[in-house]
């Protein structure tokens, strides 16, 4: 178990880097807190499993450091810095048993039978394959597969890390939650630090501690679900996290207002007027109200039940936007004022979150 | 559901069938009328049983050849796989050295086999060829003419060359299918690269290998032209194999029925072969899944 240190990190697939886009991983500096467990979210392409390879020595960064507990281990082959990883896409030894293929990483390392039958049940048990331990893995279903590679993750106590490359896409719905649940208490139990990547945002939001959220190749935010929810520091975040995910306006900004076409929105605080770059409001779709006389004008094009509630979709100044009602709510035709709750409406300025005082927020040094 | 007869439609396999019959039926019903018959020229025929087969399975000069012969597809099998996965491990996997890579190993494949067996013949001559010219000037007595372990060497060493390409392309490609994470995860778990090769490159190529093994002996059981390009079958009848003594008998000697009666049986040991290897592999896969 260890803090993992990225110092100055980034990496580029390209011999010779000529500009900041031909990183797949942009530079980055993050501690992950021993014992924590992180999601690292973003849609594919971003960077997640470029950065996890490098965490786990399958890559070599084009620069900076990696430190495990202090301890730089940047050219450290995998095998040295003990990491377990899992990946997309299920990994067995086709012409081992199940037990084998479960038993295959402690062996690798030495351990005594005694020991690696023991462990190899409990995971059997935990991963409810006990009683096909001695078929060969070959003939398995896909997501008997991707258990025993999960299985293989979690065999050794003494890792450092667990690292999971979005293990859970070729698993079937209900399995995925059952595993899901397995792991959290995985890492009650003993306490590793963890680092799940995924592009499903229920997955990263029930399993992590803490959420890191990746855009092209950058870290954007990193915190609790809450405060990616109330303060997405990125228009990136508002947008993949929530559903439907945050509205995004064009507006222009002068104090306490914010203009969109002809309309003038109340906001939280007060700002300095940003000339000529990219300034837009984003309100949640949780923050919006529709009534039939307090607020701006609305229409309404649709309204879907989803459920819990319901989604609105409206033309606000001709912008799309979502608005959440609840499930309860009637939805009448003549609802046509929305009020967004100014508490709510955070100001980006060219994708970056703007705190009411005028300074640029914490997000764009990471 | 109701079948709608209509005989005529059997007119539709008749092309087919005149095909195969051309091809295979009607040259393989000559040969069995041939070995059951004798003949003392002028195109009269007797009624001979299944006395040529009886012959020819008391017959030394056959059981010779079928010995060398077995020996050499076992000896040319030995070596030519393993050196072809070696090979095919060590090729680049990407990149133009890849291409270049490929390119080199399929030139043998491409070279018409009596003229492969022109080069090898005149490659160990001691008086123009630069093989046998170096090992004579290095004091190595070697003269495939004459000398039957040296004929061995070069028959053997000229199949590797020719075919060896054949079983690392096969197995190359069967190296190219595996995915990255499987070394990736193999790294995780510490697998030396001994279980890298034992867990997942071998079980991975296995399909391809089986077929690269089946090739190789069929060809090799067959194997006529180039042996006897370098060396007709001598020193003696040292290399002569199962085809050359074939030939021999039926076009040099022109004993139609022996030879009739040996090609049926040599057929058959083929095909028995290729079954009990092939039932062999299919069973090995079904007690693996």
């Amino acid at each position: 178990m260890a803090k993992i240190t990225l110092d100055n990190l980034a990496h580029s697939y390209l011999a010779n880097p000529a500009n900041e886009a031909d990183y797949a991983l942009k530079e980055l500096n993050h501690d992950w807190d021993d014992g924590a467990a992180y999601a690292l979210l973003g849609s594919s392409g971003c960077g997640k499993s470029t950065l996890l390879n490098i965490i786990s020595g399958l890559l070599q960064p084009s620069q900076g450091r990696i430190l495990f507990n202090g301890q730089d281990v940047t050219h450290s082959p995998t095998a040295k810095r003990n990491i377990a990883q899992v990946f997309q896409f299920p990994v067995v030894y086709d012409t081992m048993t199940v037990h084998d293929n479960l038993a295959f990483p402690l062996r690798n390392r030495g351990r005594d039978e005694a020991y690696v039958a023991e462990r190899v049940n409990n995971i059997a048990r935990m991963i409810g394959m006990e009683d096909v331990l001695s078929k060969k893995a070959r003939g398995l279903t896909a997501d008997a597969k991707q258990k025993i590679s999960l299985g293989r993750g979690m065999v050794r106590e003494d890792v450092n890390a667990l690292l999971f490359d979005e293990p859970l896409t070729v698993i079937d719905p209900h399995m995925k939650w059952e595993l899901r649940t397995q792991l959290k208490s995985l890492h009650h139990e003993f306490g590793h630090t963890m680092i799940y990547v995924t592009h499903d945002q229920t997955e990263a939001l029930t399993f992590a501690d803490k959420v890191v959220v990746m855009y092209d190749g950058r870290v954007v935010q990193i915190g609790t679900p809450e405060e990616l929810f109330e303060r997405p520091e990125h228009t990136f975040v508002g947008y993949f996290i929530g559903s439907p995910g945050m509205n995004v306006l064009t507006a222009d900004v002068q104090g306490t207002e914010a203009r969109v076409g002809g309309s003038t929105i109340p906001l939280g605080g007060g700002y300095r007027s940003m000339q000529g770059s990219k300034v837009e409001i984003g309100v949640r779709p949780e923050f919006v109200k529709l009534s039939r006389t307090d607020g701006l004008p609305v229409s309404i094009q649709r309204v879907e039940d989803v459920g819990r509630h319901k989604i609105v979709r409206a033309t606000f100044e001709g912008h799309e936007i979502n608005i959440i009602a609840n499930e309860d709510d009637v939805i009448g035709a003549d609802m046509t004022r929305v009020s967004f709750d100014p508490a709510h409406v955070n100001v980006y300025v060219n994708d970056w979150r703007v705190a009411p005082d005028g300074s640029q927020s914490v997000g764009e040094a990471a | 559901m109701e079948k709608t007869v209509n005989q005529k439609a059997w007119f539709l396999v008749l092309p087919v069938l005149i095909l195969v019959a051309f091809s295979a039926v009607i040259p393989l019903m000559t040969v069995v009328n041939y070995s059951v018959q004798d003949t003392f020229g002028n195109n009269q025929f007797f009624w001979a049983g299944l006395e040529w087969f009886g012959e020819m399975l008391r017959d030394d000069r056959m059981w010779g050849a079928l010995g060398r012969q077995l020996f050499f597809s076992g000896t040319i099998l030995l070596i030519q796989i393993p050196l072809g996965v070696f090979v095919a491990l060590n090729m680049p996997k990407k990149g133009i050295w890849a291409s270049f890579c490929l390119v080199l190993m399929s030139l043998p494949l491409l070279i018409p086999w009596n003229v492969v067996g022109t080069i090898w013949q005149i490659f160990g001559r001691a008086d123009i060829g630069l093989l046998g010219y170096t090992l004579d000037a290095l004091g190595i007595d070697y003269n495939y003419t004459s000398d039957a372990v040296a004929a061995w060497v070069t028959i053997i060493v000229m199949d590797v060359w020719h075919w060896t390409s054949l079983v690392a392309l096969l197995a190359y490609a069967g190296l190219q299918s595996i995915p990255d994470a499987y070394y990736q995860a193999a790294k995780i778990d510490q697998a030396s690269r001994w279980k890298v090769f034992r867990f997942i490159e071998l079980p991975k190529m296995m399909g391809v290998l089986m077929i690269a093994i089946l090739l190789r002996f069929m060809d090799s059981f067959m194997i006529y032209t180039e042996p006897f390009v370098v060396t007709g079958g001598g020193p003696g009848s040292t290399t002569t194999l199962l085809s050359i003594d074939l030939v021999k008998m039926a076009l040099g000697q022109f004993d139609l029925g022996p030879a009739a009666a040996f090609s049926i049986m040599y057929f058959l040991v083929i095909l028995l072969i290729s079954w009990v290897f092939y039932t062999v592999m299919v069973n090995l896969d079904k007690r693996g899944s």
